[in-house]
């Protein structure tokens, strides 16, 4: 039983006009075994949670802690956080010429599980995960994500996933641009992987969409860079309902 | 994990043109600049294909202060004499050629001749002529050329490697290879530069009508090293040259292939891959000239730089001169050239230029990007749990890897690797 607790999480960027921020105070506790949506209209801050949870250079925290079972993970390089069990499907994965598929998953898996995998397991291991979400099995000799349609793209993110095995994983907007199959390969993967191991996921989606497939238990309304509302289930449903207007008309009328 | 600053403080350049261009500046017209006073004994050989400055006699340039197009980056100064005359020979250049590569190579060459030519030799000058005081200097000054014959095809198996060995540290010397293949020959061949001492060399690479040469240069100098070559690419009917320069050793190492197209059909890549150290200089200065119709060119180079804090700077050069003439029509031709800083302390210049004189070709472009090293792939794999230092190198390997994967040789593909990890131990990247 794992517990990843975000308290108080102030992060900002530097902007041309200065540092600007962008998370104002983020509290959201996940346990293993649980899946929270995080929804939220454009520019409310939720990938900004996402890649300062990962560590990414471009953010800084300039207050609050993220704790994995205890330890601050804002403490550890970036790789750390991985090997601590923490893991982020991005929304726009990074290309990466000239290293093959292949040899990514592999050094990755060895970093992440302390040892090279034996090649046997390894190439049925990967094999199987790949048929899973119907990649082409040219794809292992291909470029990361060089030249990947949108679509292809995600299936890798979530082939990673599956591989890596995480305590937590954060799944940054992982339906966006998927046409309907792609969805629901995208979405199986995910919930194959739920089934299968105890993580603790962070849905973070624009749209209701991706919750018809991956159940959420709590669901938590982002705005301006903090949790606005969270409920159960049923709060999807009125956002499904009523969009965000009731949360982003409620912000404006706050002095700023 | 590198600090959020180091932005890709980039310089990106490129474009794909289509139509004749309509300004004749953007062409670098270095190759032109040199023309003697007309009166000067030795007057120039102009040979049909090239109306820029070339001649064998070293006299028929003026000796070069650094201020000229062709020399402009080259710090004069550390050429030890090979630019102004006072360089003189005191030692030889040894060429071995083996057939195979590395400990399975042997002497038995198959069929292959080696000779050695006297100057005059009516061999000699069939790939190009020298465009460069320093390339004259050492067609003139050599004492013999090795011209390596090939006339059959042989198997990709079997690579014909020319070990170059320097004069050693202090010694000054001028060569001259010719490689020829003959009509329907190929060959894969590696030329292995290795050694110390100051060396200006002519390397003329003469292929045949239908004629296929992989070759691929390697410069693996000691850290005194100085070597100048002109490389001369003769380019018969529907012939192929595959080439790549591989440079990593080397205090200053000039390298200025010409490629001149003799018929219709010819098809050369030219492809480099460079790593510069603190205080080394590298310069590739190509000269793609298609001055027949129905050719293609395909240039790809890629350059790594570290130079270390407090030390000199490691700087690279990369000009790409491709010319299109008139009567060259239906021609196809790209370049690029890459260049990734792993360190502030270096610089790439990085000068494509494109000129073209008819608009009846299939397409022509060019494209140059200078950058450091790109962090959103290293946040990428260290995402994935990859330590930085290893995700550095997966990055560098894959940079290199285009390069790299296109040798034919397995044996250097894995030195070139082996080379390139202990590159980056130099500064624990």
């Amino acid at each position: 039983m794992s517990t990843l607790e975000i308290r108080d999480l102030h992060v900002e960027v530097e902007t041309e006009s200065g540092p600007k921020e962008i998370l104002r105070g983020v509290d959201l506790t996940v346990s293993s075994n649980e899946t929270h949506a995080i929804m939220g209209p454009n520019g409310s801050g939720k990938s900004t949670l996402a890649y300062s949870i990962a560590g990414h250079p471009k953010y800084t925290v300039t207050q609050g802690e993220v704790l994995l079972d205890g330890e601050n993970v804002l403490e550890m390089a970036v790789d750390e956080r991985a090997r601590a069990g923490l893991f982020l499907a991005m929304q726009y994965p990074v290309e990466v010429p000239g290293v093959s598929m292949s040899n990514f998953l592999r050094s990755a898996a060895t970093a992440v599980r302390g040892e090279a995998p034996k090649v046997r397991h390894w190439v049925k291991e990967v094999k199987s995960a790949m048929t899973d979400l119907e990649i082409d099995p040219t794809f292992a000799e291909r470029s990361v994500n060089e030249g990947f349609s949108g679509g292809e793209k995600k299936r890798h993110e979530v082939l990673q996933l599956s591989l890596l095995k995480p305590k937590f994983a954060v799944l940054d907007e992982t339906d966006s641009g998927l046409d309907v199959d792609a969805l629901r390969i995208v979405s199986k993967g995910v919930n194959d992987y739920k089934a299968q191991s105890d993580v603790g996921v962070l849905l973070i989606t624009h749209y209701t969409r991706i919750l018809r497939y991956i159940s959420p238990d709590r669901v938590h309304v982002f705005v301006n860079g903090r949790v606005a509302e969270s409920g159960g289930p049923e709060l999807a449903d009125e956002l499904e309902a009523n969009g965000y207007e009731r949360f982003t008309s409620a912000k404006e009328e706050q002095p700023a | 994990m590198t600090p959020p600053q180091n932005e890709p403080a980039a310089q990106v350049g490129g474009g794909v043109i289509s139509a004749p261009a309509d300004s004749a500046e953007e062409y670098d017209p270095g190759i032109a600049a040199a023309s003697p006073p007309a009166s000067r004994p030795g007057s120039p050989a102009l040979a049909p294909w090239e109306e820029r400055f070339t001649s064998y006699d070293v006299e028929a340039f003026e000796v070069p202060r650094g201020r000229e197009e062709q020399w402009r980056f080259t710090p004069l100064r550390r050429l030890h004499g090979l630019h102004d005359g006072s360089a003189t020979a005191d030692g030889e250049v040894e060429f071995t050629v083996r057939s195979g590569f590395g400990d399975s190579a042997s002497d038995d060459l198959g069929g292959v001749r080696v000779e050695h030519a006297e100057r005059g030799d009516a061999r000699l000058g069939d790939g190009g002529v020298p465009a460069d005081r320093v390339a004259a200097q050492a067609w003139s000054s050599f004492t013999t050329a090795t011209v390596v014959t090939v006339a059959q095809a042989r198997s990709d198996d079997e690579p014909l490697t020319v070990q170059v060995e320097g004069p050693g540290v202090g010694k000054t010397a001028f060569a001259h290879l010719q490689i020829r293949l003959e009509r329907h020959a190929e060959a894969v061949v590696v030329v292995d530069h290795r050694g110390s001492g100051t060396v200006a060399a002519n390397t003329e690479l003469v292929v045949a009508d239908g004629a296929k040469l992989e070759i691929v240069e390697v410069h693996d100098w000691a850290d005194d090293a100085v070597f100048v070559g002109a490389q001369h690419l003769s380019v018969g009917r529907d012939a192929t040259i595959r080439y790549t320069s591989v440079t990593l050793g080397g205090d200053l190492v000039r390298l200025s292939p010409v490629v001149n197209y003799r018929a219709t059909g010819g098809d050369v890549q030219l492809d480099g891959l460079y790593f510069a150290d603190g205080g080394q200089h590298l310069e590739h200065r190509l000269l793609v000239d298609h001055s027949v119709p129905s050719c293609r060119s395909n240039v790809m180079y890629k350059g790594a730089l570290q130079g270390a804090d407090g030390d000199t700077a490691a700087h690279t050069v990369w000009i790409g001169d491709v010319l299109i003439r008139k009567e060259a029509e239906a021609t196809e031709t790209f370049e690029l050239n890459r260049n990734l800083l792993l360190t502030d302390n270096a610089r790439a210049d990085s000068v494509p230029n494109l000129e073209i004189e008819t608009g009846e070709i299939v397409s022509a472009g060019h494209a140059s990007a200078t950058g450091r090293f790109d962090d959103e792939q290293l946040f990428y794999l260290m995402a994935r749990g990859i330590p930085e230092e290893q995700a550095r190198r997966l990055v560098v390997r894959g940079f290199f890897g285009e390069v790299i994967h296109k040798i034919r040789v397995p044996a250097l593909r894995d030195r070139l690797e082996a080379a390139i990890e202990a590159e980056l131990e130099v500064v624990g990247a």
